[in-house]
C-alpha cells in the first residue's frame, strides 16, 4: 500500500514536469519554425517595395509597414492620454462608488473581443464617413488600448508609498503638483512599460482592422484612406493560393513577432526590476 | 502646473477659485473625465451593437438564436452553426489545455526552484504575446499538415470508431481550430493558476506533509482544492479568450457553417464568420445579422468575465492582464 502511494507520487509528479515540457516544447518549435522560414525569406525589398501585382515575383510590404506605424500612432494618441489620465483619477482622485463602476467597466471592455471593438469603429467611424480608412483603424486600436493603459497606470500609481505623497504637500505643495512632480515621476517606469505592453499587444490585432482600415496595396496619403497593417498583410497572405505571397506571410510574420517579442522581453525586465526596487 | 508655492493651508478648505489656481480642480475634473470615458465607449459600444442589429432583431427575434439557415441570398439569418462552432472549439480546446495547463501549474507553483519557475514562467508567458494573426499562420502551414499526415490517422486507427472523429478530414477542421485555441489559451490557465497556487499558505502544506502525506497527495488533496477557485477563475478566463478569438480559428476552422458530430469536418465560429463576411456583406440586413452575430459574442463573453473575475477575486489572487 505504501509503495503504491509512493509510485503514484513519483508517477504524477513526474507528469506535471512532462506537461511543463510539452509547453516549452511546443513555444520552441513555434519560435524556431517561424525564426527559420521568416529569416529565409527576408529581404530588404520587403521593407522597401511596394507589393508586386498577382502573379509576378518580387516586392515587399513597405507600405503596410508605414500603415501599421501611422495606425499604432494614432492608436498611442487615442490609448494612452485617456488610460494614463483615468488612472490617474483612480490612483490619486477616486472615492466613492464611482471609482469601482469605472473599475468594472475596465475589465469589461477589456474582455470584449476585438472583433466587437472592430464592429464598434465600424459603427462610429467607417458608417458615419462612408468609407474605410486609418482612421478608423487607429479608433479601433486606440480604444483597445485604453482599459490596459488605465488599469496599468491605477497600479503603478498605488504602487507609491504614501510618505512620498504627505512628504510633498507637507512642503505645501498642492494636490495636483504633488501628483504631476513627485507621485508620477515616481511610477513612471512601470507606467512606460505597461504601455509598451499594451502597445506591442495591440500591434499584432488583426481583426478590428479587417473592416475599419480595410487594406491596401498601395501606399496610403493622408488618414482617410483604407490602409494595410502588417497583421493584415499576414493574414490576406496566408489565406491566399500564391506560394510567393505564402513566402511574404512568412517574413511578416517574422518581422511583426521580433518586434512584439522584443518589446516584451525590454519592458518585463524593466517591469520585474521595478517591481523588486518598490 | 501653474501651481504657485501656495500659501493655502489646505487645498481642501480653498475656494474653488483657490484650488482651481492651485491646480487641483482643474486635474480633477480632466482625470475625471477621462475615467468617466471607460464608462462612455462601454455604452456606446452596448448602444452601437444594439442599434446596429436592430434590423435583424425586428425580423428575426428569438428565432435567430435558434435557427440554423444563413442564407445571404434570401437574408434568412439563424446564429446556430456558428455559436454551434465557437463553443465546440472553446470546450475542447479548454479538454485540451487544462489538464495541460493545470499539471505545468502545478509543477512551476510546486516542484521548480523558484528561479526556475520564474524563468519558465516568463518564457510561457511570451506565448501569449504572440500575435493571433501568427498563430492562425503557423496553424495553417505547420499544425494543419502535422495533424493531417500523424495525429489525426492515429486518432482514427485508435478512437475512430467515436461519431466524433469519424468522417474524413481535409486539414481545415473545427479540431484544427481546437489545438490552436489551446495552445492560446494555455498561458493564461497557467500564468493565473500558479498564482493562486502560489498564494496558497505554507501551513497547509507542512500540515498535510506532516501528517504523512506524500508530495502528490500533499499538493492534490490540500493545496489544489484549497486554490479551486482561482483555478476555475483561470479556466473560465481562458474560455472567454478562446470564445472571441477570432484570426487563428478563422484561418484553420474551415468557415463552413453546419452543424455536425465530427471534430474533423469544417465548421464556423461567430468570431470568425464576422471577420469573413462583413465587408462582404451588400444588404443593411446582411450587415444587421452580422452585427446581431457581434452582440450575442459581446453577451457570452461578458458573462463568462464575470465569473472569471468573481472566482478569482475570490480566491485572493491576482487577475492577469
Amino acid at each position: 500500500m505504501r509503495n503504491r502511494r509512493k509510485i503514484v507520487n513519483i508517477v504524477m509528479l513526474s507528469l506535471t514536469g512532462a506537461c511543463t515540457v510539452v509547453i516549452i516544447g511546443i513555444l520552441l518549435v513555434i519560435l524556431g519554425y517561424l525564426f527559420w522560414n521568416g529569416a529565409r525569406y527576408l529581404t530588404v525589398d520587403f521593407f522597401t517595395k511596394l507589393p508586386a501585382p498577382v502573379g509576378e515575383s518580387g516586392g515587399g510590404m513597405a507600405n503596410a509597414i508605414v500603415g501599421s506605424g501611422k495606425l499604432l500612432l494614432l492608436a498611442v494618441l487615442i490609448g494612452v492620454p485617456f488610460g494614463f489620465l483615468g488612472g490617474v483619477y483612480l490612483a490619486e482622485f477616486g472615492t466613492g462608488i464611482f471609482p469601482s463602476v469605472v473599475r468594472y467597466m475596465t475589465d469589461l471592455l477589456n474582455g470584449v473581443p476585438s472583433i466587437v471593438i472592430g464592429i464598434f469603429a465600424y459603427g462610429v467611424v467607417v458608417a458615419r464617413m462612408h468609407h474605410f480608412s486609418t482612421l478608423a483603424g487607429g479608433v479601433a486600436l486606440g480604444v483597445m488600448m485604453v482599459p490596459i493603459a488605465l488599469r496599468t497606470t491605477e497600479e503603478f500609481l498605488r504602487g507609491v508609498p504614501q510618505s512620498l505623497r504627505e512628504g510633498a504637500m507637507a512642503l505645501g505643495a498642492s494636490k495636483a503638483r504633488t501628483i504631476a512632480t513627485v507621485v508620477i515621476p515616481a511610477a513612471i517606469k512601470g507606467i512606460f512599460s505597461g504601455m509598451m505592453l499594451d502597445l506591442a499587444r495591440v500591434a499584432g490585432e488583426t481583426a478590428p482592422l479587417l473592416f475599419t482600415s480595410l487594406g491596401n496595396r498601395f501606399w496610403s496619403p493622408g488618414w482617410d484612406k483604407p490602409t494595410s497593417a502588417l497583421p493584415e498583410m499576414i493574414y490576406h497572405y496566408a489565406i491566399s493560393p500564391y506560394d510567393e505571397w505564402h513566402r511574404q506571410a512568412w517574413a511578416a510574420g517574422f518581422v511583426l513577432l521580433t518586434l512584439v517579442l522584443l518589446v516584451n522581453i525590454i519592458a518585463r525586465q524593466v517591469l520585474a526590476r521595478t517591481s523588486h526596487a518598490g | 502646473m501653474s501651481a504657485a508655492p501656495t500659501i493655502l493651508p489646505r487645498s481642501r478648505v480653498g475656494t474653488f477659485a483657490d484650488r482651481l489656481r492651485a491646480g487641483d480642480q482643474f486635474a480633477y475634473t480632466l482625470t475625471l473625465v477621462c475615467a468617466a470615458s471607460i464608462f462612455l465607449v462601454t455604452c456606446l459600444l452596448v448602444y452601437e451593437l444594439w442599434i446596429g442589429s436592430a434590423l435583424s432583431r425586428e425580423k428575426f427575434g428569438w428565432n435567430f438564436i435558434f435557427t440554423s439557415t444563413w442564407d445571404p441570398v434570401r437574408e434568412d439569418f439563424g446564429a446556430v452553426p456558428f455559436m454551434f462552432g465557437t463553443v465546440v472549439t472553446s470546450l475542447v480546446s479548454l479538454l485540451i489545455s487544462v489538464p495541460i495547463g493545470l499539471g505545468a501549474a502545478i509543477f512551476l507553483s510546486e516542484m521548480a526552484l523558484p528561479s526556475i519557475s520564474d524563468t519558465l514562467t516568463f518564457l510561457i508567458e511570451l506565448l501569449a504575446a504572440v500575435p493571433s494573426v501568427i498563430y492562425g499562420l503557423l496553424g495553417i502551414f505547420l499544425l494543419v499538415p502535422v495533424l493531417e499526415s500523424v495525429v489525426v490517422p492515429v486518432l482514427k486507427g485508435t478512437l475512430g470508431f467515436l461519431p466524433i472523429f469519424s468522417g474524413p478530414f481535409y486539414g481545415v477542421s473545427l479540431f484544427s481550430a481546437s489545438v490552436v485555441l489551446s495552445v492560446m489559451i494555455v498561458p493564461f490557465i497557467i500564468s493565473v493558476s500558479r498564482e493562486v497556487l502560489l498564494a496558497v499558505p505554507v501551513d497547509q502544506r507542512e500540515a498535510a506533509l506532516s501528517v504523512g502525506a506524500t508530495k502528490w497527495e500533499t499538493t492534490w488533496q490540500v493545496v489544489v482544492p484549497y486554490a479551486k477557485r482561482g483555478i476555475y477563475g483561470s479556466i473560465f478566463l481562458a474560455l472567454a479568450r478562446a470564445l472571441g478569438e477570432t484570426m487563428a480559428v478563422t484561418m484553420v476552422i474551415g468557415n463552413t457553417p453546419k452543424v455536425q458530430t465530427s471534430l474533423l469536418g469544417p465548421g464556423d465560429s461567430i468570431a470568425s464568420v464576422i471577420a469573413n463576411q462583413f465587408t462582404e456583406a451588400t444588404s443593411d440586413m446582411y450587415i444587421s445579422a452580422l452585427i446581431e452575430l457581434g452582440l450575442v459574442l459581446f453577451a457570452i463573453t461578458i458573462i463568462i468575465n464575470g465569473l472569471a473575475r468573481l472566482l478569482i477575486l475570490t480566491t485572493g489572487g491576482r487577475v492577469a492582464k
